[in-house]
């Protein structure tokens, strides 16, 4: 579809230098110029064909972002971003990738072979040039994706790109974009608003149990998120839906900065499920040339009764700043937080979750596993306040950090605020390390040095675990003991 | 054979020397006794034959049917035969026992070229091995160790050793903390696996067990070295009239 003329005009007045930039209108290889501003944020508007009211509403996020500052209280260390020199749009087709497999990292390449991820799907989890048609291909001879398909629509569950959700439902998308996690909530929420990518949709309507789990795997041959992936899952009165996000395998990625958005709405008697495993491209050695996630994820129990429960595994990525996070505004709505964050390496992890509670009768339960090996360092931060009418608050949190040898670090920093006198808050926090004697204990079982730590911190995060959908669970138990390789010894 | 030739040991950074100079050999089919009072190094043996790290072998050597078993990292010696059952068995929370007894037999069999065993397969061996040593289903579900009491850790042990077939078993004060019914559940444990192709050294501070489990050879061990070696006469003998009879100056 063409692009409306407006933007034509503007994309035409851009000057000579960012035109050479790979600045053309071949649809295959198209490129925003590095840098942001009010042009570029027009011509991805304008690549997605999106009516007035979104390039609108992303300018405007545009404007809030250009008066912020980068956030600077989290426990992580990285050098100054500069906005300016990064590219804020790629085609799906980016030309950027490695030839073939003989390019790609060999770690990550024993990785995928440890994982039992077939050829094919390795090389485009690599990021291999052309290697996302061959995929394609093979996805659209299995008749899974069609079948799935029909069922949801059986169902009247609506679940497409955002960017098909914008021109296809545009009153729902309207009513609900923003409302969770605002334009200006904060400076990586502004600058996601502004420039994002694509990501899901997801709408249950009233009554509906959605027939079952939806997972990104199943849009992985529809369309490249990016770096500034968008989410928004709706679920009405009575609904419920589970939404799987992420795969086990270490996905490569050319763009370090990630900042997703995501917003989950549960009505009256609503239920959303989301579960994440995380595993971007952590570095290497040193910690260099991994991903930066950068994520605002947020749920909103809007109606009463509804519950909003998340679940994450995160283990890539070179630095973590992320806070999956419930409002408890319907009276007793409840919200949950499962985690597990393993670091290794010199990866870098500040994560937690903030449960606000704004009604009566309010409850959140959060568990949290920090894992830290080699040099890492994991924090757990978390807010959970009870407002002045969220009389008959409860909330119980656990969390737990492991340490695996003396280089690693693990910060627990909980904010507890009640602002009535009817809130019961409860919180529980352990630090521990592997000791040496159950290590050894393990070993002369017959155990491996690794198999030993996989087993002794699979053990650790089991109540976690439990948590995860059932065919999530046997792949993270493997992506423990492989995240934490090289950790002893 | 386990052939055990001038060992000396001492705990890493420290001086003084805990075992100083063991001399032992425990053919195939024979089941041996280690006596000794509190200190004497008899746990320190213990965990240098299954290779615990903390401790440094300044001197002396350790085989295990002619392989050098100090070059042998613990789950290497597993492998090759070497089981310890500990005197402290150690917990694991939130790894359930079934889970941690099937990764163990797994690993083991594949160390050994063996077909790892399918869940039917392994959960029909753990039940019937299990039943013979009075270990509940119940028990088996739980956290690995955790909330046990002594007399269920200790069949516990009893029974990883039974599923792993070692042909060299270690145990490491398996009588402490046991009561009497539980002590004979467990020695018949233990008997039930002698056999003409394994050998067992059995570490016991009091004789009582080898009433139970009668050895073949008792050595008696203080400070950190073989005083006196003899039949199964012996751990009476020192029932009667304690370890102080064995004083360093007697034996030499």
């Amino acid at each position: 579809m063409a692009a409306v003329p407006e933007t034509v005009e503007q994309v035409k007045d851009l000057s000579v230098d960012q035109y050479k930039y790979g600045f053309t209108t071949d649809i295959e290889t198209v490129k925003a110029p590095k840098g942001l501003s009010e042009e570029v944020i027009r011509f991805i508007s304008a690549k997605k064909d999106e009516p007035e009211w979104m390039l609108a509403w992303r300018l405007d996020a545009y404007e809030r972002w250009k008066t912020m500052t980068e956030p600077r209280w989290a426990c992580v260390h990285y050098p100054k971003i500069d906005f300016q020199d990064l590219y804020y749009y790629s085609a799906p087709k980016s030309t950027q990738g490695p030839k073939s497999l003989d390019e790609v990292d060999p770690e990550l390449l024993r990785t995928y072979e440890k994982l039992g991820i077939p050829l094919e799907e390795q090389k485009v989890l690599a990021g291999v040039e052309g290697a996302r048609v061959a995929v394609d291909a093979v996805f659209d001879s299995v008749s899974v994706v069609t079948t799935f398909k029909e069922e949801l629509a059986k169902a009247g569950v609506i679940f497409c790109p955002m960017s098909e959700a914008v021109r296809e439902h545009p009153d729902l998308v309207q009513k609900y974009l923003g409302s969770v996690v605002p334009k200006s909530d904060n400076f990586y929420a502004a600058l996601n608003s502004a420039v994002f990518s694509d990501g899901s949709f997801v709408y249950v309507p009233e009554g509906v149990r959605c027939p079952m789990e939806l997972s990104t795997y199943f849009r992985i041959n529809e369309k490249q998120t990016g770096q500034f992936e968008r989410t928004l899952i709706i679920a009405d009165k009575g609904a419920y839906v589970s939404y799987l996000e992420g795969c086990t395998a270490p996905m490569r990625d050319e763009n370090q900065l990630h900042a997703a958005v995501v917003e989950l709405v549960a009505l009256d008697d609503a239920e959303i499920k989301y579960s994440t495993v995380q595993n971007w491209y952590p570095g290497d050695k040193e910690g260099k040339g991994g991903v930066y996630n950068f994520v605002t994820k947020r749920g909103d129990c809007r109606g009463r009764n509804s519950k909003i429960s998340w679940t994450q595994v995160e283990t890539g990525s070179a630095i973590t700043w992320k806070y999956p996070s419930c409002i408890l505004r319907g009276d007793n709505s409840r919200g949950e937080f499962y985690s597990i964050a393993i670091s290794n390496g010199h990866q870098q992890v500040d994560s937690g979750t903030k449960m606000i509670h704004l009604g009566r009768g309010t409850s959140s339960r959060i568990i949290s596993k920090g894992i830290s090996a080699g040099h890492s360092s994991n924090t757990y931060r978390g807010l959970v306040s009870a407002h002045r009418k969220a009389v008959g608050a409860r909330n119980f949190t656990q969390c737990d950090s492991l340490l695996i040898g003396d280089q690693c670090s693990a910060h627990t920093v909980p904010y507890i605020e009640a602002k009535n006198a009817h809130a019961h808050f409860e919180h529980e926090a352990t630090t521990s390390k592997i000791s040496e004697d159950q290590l050894f204990y393990c070993m002369a079982r017959g155990l491996d040095e690794e198999a030993a730590v996989a087993l002794i911190v699979n053990g650790f995060v089991r109540d976690v675990l439990q948590h995860l959908p059932m065919e999530f669970m046997a792949e993270t138990q493997k992506l423990i003991g492989i995240s934490l390789e090289g950790s002893v010894g | 054979m386990l052939e055990i030739k001038n060992l000396h040991v001492r705990v890493e950074d420290e001086d003084t020397e805990i075992l100083r100079g063991i001399d032992l050999a425990v053919p195939k089919g024979e089941v041996h006794a280690i006596m000794g009072p509190n200190g004497s190094g008899k746990s320190t043996l213990s965990y240098v034959i299954a290779g615990k790290d903390g401790y440094e072998v300044t001197d002396g050597s350790i085989t295990w049917d002619g392989e050098d078993l100090l070059a042998l990292s613990p789950d290497e010696r597993a492998a090759r035969g070497v089981f310890l059952a500990f005197q402290y068995p150690v917990e694991i929370p939130g790894v359930a026992t079934l889970t941690f007894l099937r990764t163990a037999v797994n690993a083991v069999r594949k160390a050994r070229g063996e077909k790892e065993l399918n869940t039917a397969d392994f959960m029909r061996l753990v039940r019937e091995k299990a039943e013979a040593l009075g270990v509940k289903q119940d028990m088996l579900k739980r956290g690995l160790n955790v909330g046990f009491s002594g007399g269920e850790k200790k069949r516990n042990e009893i029974l990883q050793m039974a599923l792993l077939e070692p042909t060299l078993c270690v145990l490491d004060e398996t009588d402490s903390g046991l009561d009497i019914d539980a002590l004979r559940i467990v020695s018949e444990g233990v008997n039930t696996l002698r056999g003409p192709e394994r050998a067992m050294l059995v570490i016991t501070h009091y004789q009582r067990l080898l009433n139970y489990i009668v050895p073949d050879r008792v050595h008696v061990l203080q400070e950190g070295r073989i005083v006196r070696s003899g039949g199964k006469e012996l751990a009476e003998e020192l029932e009667r009239t304690g370890y102080a009879e064995f004083g360093e100056g007697k034996a030499a």
